[in-house]
């Protein structure tokens, strides 16, 4: 019918973030081995230890199976010709935005991310990863002044040697998974946050991970470790080139809370997500996961997914703490030939746990939307409580949304509710909306914004206005 | 104001014609009431007029203030002024009445080069029109029409008529659903909104509304034609000898069949 084909092809507009910015990278062998994982501890002049944890992850990785257990069917990334490891020539010292790469900077500028901080966002505090190396991290004084240490995976390596030993790799092991084994063997860069004791970190934190190269893997690695009673809200924004090829982007994020610590963490993703007919476009095979380590604690997750062509991603939360709590907060946006399949896991172990996981799944085109998640309750975790709501809206006839919900209780005491709804953007919903003056462009974006609410608000206040203006540009276009 | 000129349409698609031929004169400051049986094609009339996508027009024209409209998005209709109330109005959930009201009366607005109100201003200009219908404030925060009662949804859709101020009004079968005295409070509402400048078409099954609103013109549909026109006293005699009687006119004039 002429209306449905109106409505899809008003979904793609064309994707803003697909330039590429003109660098010289450093020269750097392509392929695996247990010599290019030396030579990347090497590069990074990491001490002894931390090069035993990537060639432990490697031997692991080797004996591993690339999973195939999701609702997603693409080409293999071909981890032979791979580069697993790409840094601009003029690495900055990350000392003064002076020193940063001019094209670098424009990349960020034209991002709508200036690195200068008398220009950013009041109360933000960034990290720029271009390519997986971290260029820049504003606010650093103002963040030391409050204990609050936020620099890149790289630095806290040399600088804070203590806290990565103890903790990377305590959340997501390195034989966790296929992705999260190459991971830890390959990682190049990423973010590093600590929160000290009775600390409330006094801005938002935020990373923006740019991928340029169009040969390298991208492998970033975060940790954030909040202690007792401190609080931390972190942001993270993904955007890249537009490349024919795709390029495989497999990142591994911890999160530990202690006794009453609370961490909140947002994405806004929008990697490329190929075109039409799904050619190029980032594969995004990410772990994610949180600790409540300490009672009272509390993790959140919320999601923004628009962009990828192919994501495979389950932030999840290990509720050890008595009366922890544990949140997921998702909308996953899919259009063109798109596929996700995304969701969360809640494990409960400690007792009177809570958790709550609002999923909201957004098809069109010909894409493929699923949500996957699992809910745990184990024998100890006395009155554990789960509520789960997982919403699919189709925007015509040609897409498609599965929930595959998984329901495990040990514990004769725990509630697990789950609910689950499926609607379509009917002609009629938009009919109605056009026969009171909005357009039809302005119709759909409503209607998907009203079917987020529950998500949308639950982002840092600071970046609601980019949330919306991406759901916006993800669902509108001109009228075919 | 609107002139339907043997209006034929059918379901898009499937050539399922279900207006066969219709023939219709509205000026303004006039009411007119079409009246007939489930099925004959009453809200398929106003949806085709109103643009809804899912019919199309194969036959005849419809014309606005003298010129043909059906070249218009549904929204460029509502721009100029046509208004649908709708028999079954749709459920928008997450957008709250307050927040769709304001878009679309400002779009409206910018259409007609009138001025936008700023949030604040249209909080005190909508509080005036809910008066009108007597609508609780907590409706403006709530979803569209979610969860509305079916009365409370076909008071929404005059309120909204209230607020956006259209010349020609389509109001079909508000008065469905309302009990004894929202039919009183929405019907002394509408006759408060109709002056010398607007028009309005009323559906209806029930001569009761029009005691309440007083038509200029009777219609009576059948089968996708208006069978006969009179005026007010056809609805009393259609209450008492319902429509079989009109049956056999529809198949004299020929065409029909
Ligand atoms: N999209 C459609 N597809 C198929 N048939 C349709 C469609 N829309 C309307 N019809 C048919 O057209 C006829 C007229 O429908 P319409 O809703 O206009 O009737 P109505 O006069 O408003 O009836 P009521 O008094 O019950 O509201 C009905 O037989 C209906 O089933
Ligand atoms: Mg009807």
């Amino acid at each position: 019918m002429s209306e449905t084909k109106a409505l899809e092809s008003m979904i793609g507009e064309e994707y803003k973030y697909g330039f590429t910015t003109d660098i010289e990278y450093e020269d750097f062998p392509s392929g695996i081995n247990e010599d290019i994982v030396r030579l990347i501890s090497e590069k990074k002049n990491e001490p002894e230890w931390m090069t035993e944890f990537r060639l432990k992850a490697y031997r692991a990785w080797v004996e591993m199976e690339e999973p195939s257990w999701f609702n997603a069917t693409y080409e293999k990334p071909k981890f032979d010709t791979l580069q697993y490891y790409s840094a601009p020539k003029n690495k900055p010292k990350l000392n003064s935005l002076d020193e940063v790469d001019p094209n670098i900077r424009e990349t960020y500028e034209k991002l709508g991310i200036p690195l200068d901080e008398q220009k950013m966002l009041a109360g933000v505090a960034v990290d720029a990863v271009f390519d997986s190396i971290s260029i820049f991290t504003s606010f650093k004084e103002k963040l030391a002044e409050a204990g609050v240490i936020f620099c890149s995976i790289s630095e806290a390596v040399q600088d804070h040697p203590e806290l990565i030993k103890k903790y990377m790799g305590s959340v997501v092991p390195a034989r966790d998974n296929f992705y999260a084994a190459l991971n830890s063997a390959v990682f190049s860069d990423g973010s590093f946050c600590y929160v000290p004791k009775d600390t409330i970190c006094p801005m938002e934190l935020s990373t923006y991970f740019r991928i340029n190269n169009m040969n390298s893997g991208q492998f970033e690695r975060t940790l954030i470790i909040a202690e007792e009673n401190s609080h931390v809200s972190y942001l993270e924004g993904c955007t890249a080139p537009v490349y024919d090829e795709n390029q495989l982007h497999a990142a591994v994020v911890e999160l530990i809370a202690l006794d009453n610590a609370e961490i909140k963490y947002s994405t806004i993703q929008n990697w490329y997500s190929g075109d039409e007919n799904g050619k190029g476009g980032i594969y995004n095979f990410v772990t994610k996961r949180g600790a409540c380590r300490g009672k009272n604690s509390k993790i959140s997750w919320t999601q923004l997914e628009t962009g990828s062509v192919v994501t495979l991603k389950y932030p999840s939360v290990i509720l050890q703490g008595d009366n922890s709590v544990g949140e997921f907060f998702s909308v996953a946006v899919t259009n063109k030939m798109q596929q996700a399949d995304t969701g969360t896991k809640m494990i409960h172990i400690g007792k009177n746990t809570k958790s709550t996981i609002i999923s909201k799944g957004i098809s069109a085109g010909r894409s493929n939307n699923s949500y996957r998640g699992e809910v745990k309750i184990s024998k100890k975790a006395d009155n554990a409580r789960n509520y789960s709501q997982c919403d699919s809206m189709l925007i015509g006839q040609t897409c498609g949304a599965h929930t595959f919900p998984y329901i495990e209780s040990a514990n004769p005491t725990g509630k697990i509710e789950h609910e689950a709804t499926t609607s379509r953007v009917g002609e009629d919903q938009i009919f109605y909306l056009q026969q009171r003056g909005i357009s039809e462009d302005d119709a759909i974006s409503l209607i998907v914004n009203g079917f987020c609410k529950e998500v949308l608000k639950e982002l840092p206040m600071e970046f609601a206005v980019e949330a919306n203006k991406l759901l916006g540009i993800k669902l509108e276009g001109s009228v075919g | 104001m609107l002139e339907l000129k043997n209006l034929h349409a059918e379901v898009e698609g499937e050539g399922i014609e279900i207006l066969k031929g219709v023939n219709l004169k509205v000026s303004k400051g006039e009411i007119h009431a079409i009246m007939g049986p489930n099925g004959s094609g009453k809200s398929t009339l106003s949806k085709v007029v109103a643009g809804h996508p899912h019919y199309e027009v194969t036959k005849g024209d419809i014309l606005y203030n003298g010129e043909s409209i059906l070249e218009m998005d549904p929204d460029e209709r509502a721009h100029a002024g046509i208004f649908l109330a709708f028999q079954y109005p749709v459920e928008v959930p997450g957008v709250t009445n307050t927040t769709l009201l304001r878009e679309s009366y400002n779009t409206i607005a910018a259409s007609r080069g009138r001025e936008e109100l700023d949030p604040l201003e249209f909080d005190d200009y909508i509080k005036e029109k809910l008066s009108l219908v007597e609508m609780n404030p907590d409706f403006l925060e709530r979803s569209v029409n979610t969860g509305f009662s079916g009365g409370e949804k076909k008071r929404n859709e005059i309120f909204q008529m209230a607020v956006l101020q259209p010349t020609l009004s389509l109001l079909d079968e508000t008065d469905s659903g309302l009990d004894i005295d929202a039919l009183r409070i929405v019907s002394d509402g509408i006759n408060k909104l109709h002056g010398d400048h607007d028009a309005i078409v009323l559906i209806t099954h029930y001569q009761r509304l029009l005691n309440y609103i007083i038509p200029d013109h009777v219609h009576v549909m059948i089968n996708g034609r208006i069978v006969k026109t009179g005026g007010k006293e056809l609805a009393l005699e259609l209450e008492e000898k319902g429509y079989d009687w009109l049956e056999s006119l529809e198949t004299v004039n020929g065409e029909a069949k």
